[in-house]
């Protein structure tokens, strides 16, 4: 076991874990913060991804303990008052059927439109496209989607 | 996964103590392929030791025309940095394409080459470019560092600080990746370097990343695609698997060196 404080969500959090603790079971089941899902479990379809100081990572592939002192940002950490932009873009576009992977699929946004403003590039929907090489949706083939991740790149 | 105890040293000493008093110890630097591996009970060891807490682990810094990446830097940071992207562009779009972009931002440079996995896309650049890997005790040119499918000549307390990379006057990585996995099938490093023309070749050997002669040759007399078209590529020394069998590989591997050379320039 071995104590771990991080930031979840702007809230600082402590809590004594097993050491092999994925990231993604400590937001699940010690803070019950369940938005994030767990899809494969293999590092492959990005259901679990959240931000760690601001950039996006499978949280299903990084242990608990080794993010001493980070800033988590989960899926429930993003709205502000009203829905975050992404969040109403999916809704416009309606960027989901069942809903698992989005989580993901915003929080990954959401990473993708921060990294190409940063960097003042240019996101084209090809460049959507491929960004979401890490997110699989099996519900609706991705348009609307991609769709929603442009509007909202647009409004943020 | 099996349970382990996890240790963050913030000297290389530390760390290699670390792993030297603990028999069945890894070094944890990304994680994103040794914690699939121990999800899946492949690996079980005993400690983890994060070297990421050590100081110089992490950075790009050039010096005339070397460029020396610390072992902990992640693709995304190679992938994004104005020195790699100055100096050896094919290495910072190498970075851009491997994984996706959340497995960038923790995957390391060090890693990948430690664990020398045969469709990864580093190896080929290590080996492409000449480099010189950079560890806890010595240092290793590339040629002799890759010792075979998931193995190196790295010792059991010994770690990778860093990677230097010799400026080639050109160089191109182009990669077939697999539908469905996106890990290469076959990629070509090709790079014109100050020992000569160098071809390195990942995703397609059976003994791993591998640096194919007749590539070479052919590139060196002509550096252009056309000049590959003559070359032989033995099928006998190709993986062959439900994705693809050594025959088409060996064709791949032609394909993607003429592909290289084109982009190269």
């Amino acid at each position: 076991m071995t104590n771990v404080s991080m930031t979840v969500n702007g809230k600082a959090v402590s809590r004594d874990i097993p050491d092999t603790t994925l990231l993604s079971d400590f937001l699940r089941e010690e803070l019950r913060l369940t938005g994030t899902h767990v899809g494969c479990d293999t590092s492959q379809c990005g259901a679990c991804v959240v931000h760690v100081d601001g950039k996006a990572v499978k949280a299903c592939t990084a242990l608990a303990v080794s993010l001493e002192g980070a800033a988590v940002t989960t899926i429930e950490g993003i709205a502000n008052g009203g829905l975050h932009p992404m969040q109403t873009a999916f809704n416009d576009h309606h960027g989901l059927q069942c809903g698992f992977c989005t989580p993901g699929m915003i929080m990954a946004g959401i990473d993708i439109v921060n990294r190409y403003k940063a960097q003042g590039r240019s996101l084209s929907e090809e460049a959507i496209r491929d960004e979401l090489e890490g997110n699989i949706c099996r519900c609706t083939g991705y348009h609307n989607i991609v769709k929603a991740i442009e509007d909202a790149a647009a409004k943020m | 996964m099996y349970a382990a105890n996890y240790h963050k040293p913030s000297s290389l000493a530390d760390a290699v103590a670390a792993l030297a008093s603990n028999e069945d110890a890894k070094v944890l630097a990304g994680g994103q392929t040794l914690l699939p591996t121990m999800k899946q009970h492949l690996a079980a060891p005993s400690d983890l030791v994060d070297i990421r807490g050590i100081d110089g682990m992490v950075g790009v810094s050039v010096d005339g025309d070397m460029l020396t990446i610390g072992a902990a830097t992640t693709h995304a940071e190679v992938a994004s940095s104005a020195d790699v992207k100055a100096h050896i562009p094919a290495l910072a779009s190498l970075a851009e394409g491997i994984g996706d972009p959340a497995v960038r931002h923790m995957g390391t440079l060090g890693g990948s080459i430690a664990n020398n996995d045969p469709a990864a896309d580093y190896p080929s650049a290590v080996l492409g470019l000449g480099a010189t890997v950079v560890t806890s005790k010595r240092e290793i040119a590339a040629d002799d560092f890759f010792d075979g499918m998931f193995a190196t000549v790295l010792d059991e307390d010994e770690i990778i600080t860093a990677v230097r990379f010799p400026k080639p006057a050109k160089a191109a990585y182009a990669k077939f990746p697999n539908p469905a996995s996106r890990y290469a099938m076959a990629g070509v490093f090709v790079a014109q370097t100050g020992g000569g023309v160098r071809a390195a070749v990942t995703g397609a050997g059976s003994d791993g990343v591998f640096r194919h002669t007749g590539i070479e040759a052919a590139l060196s007399s002509d550096f252009s695609p056309d000049a590959v078209d003559g070359v032989s590529v033995d099928a006998g020394d190709m993986l062959s698997d439900i994705h693809g069998d050594a025959a088409y590989r060996a064709n791949l591997v032609k394909v993607m060196a003429k592909r290289a050379v084109a982009a190269a320039g």
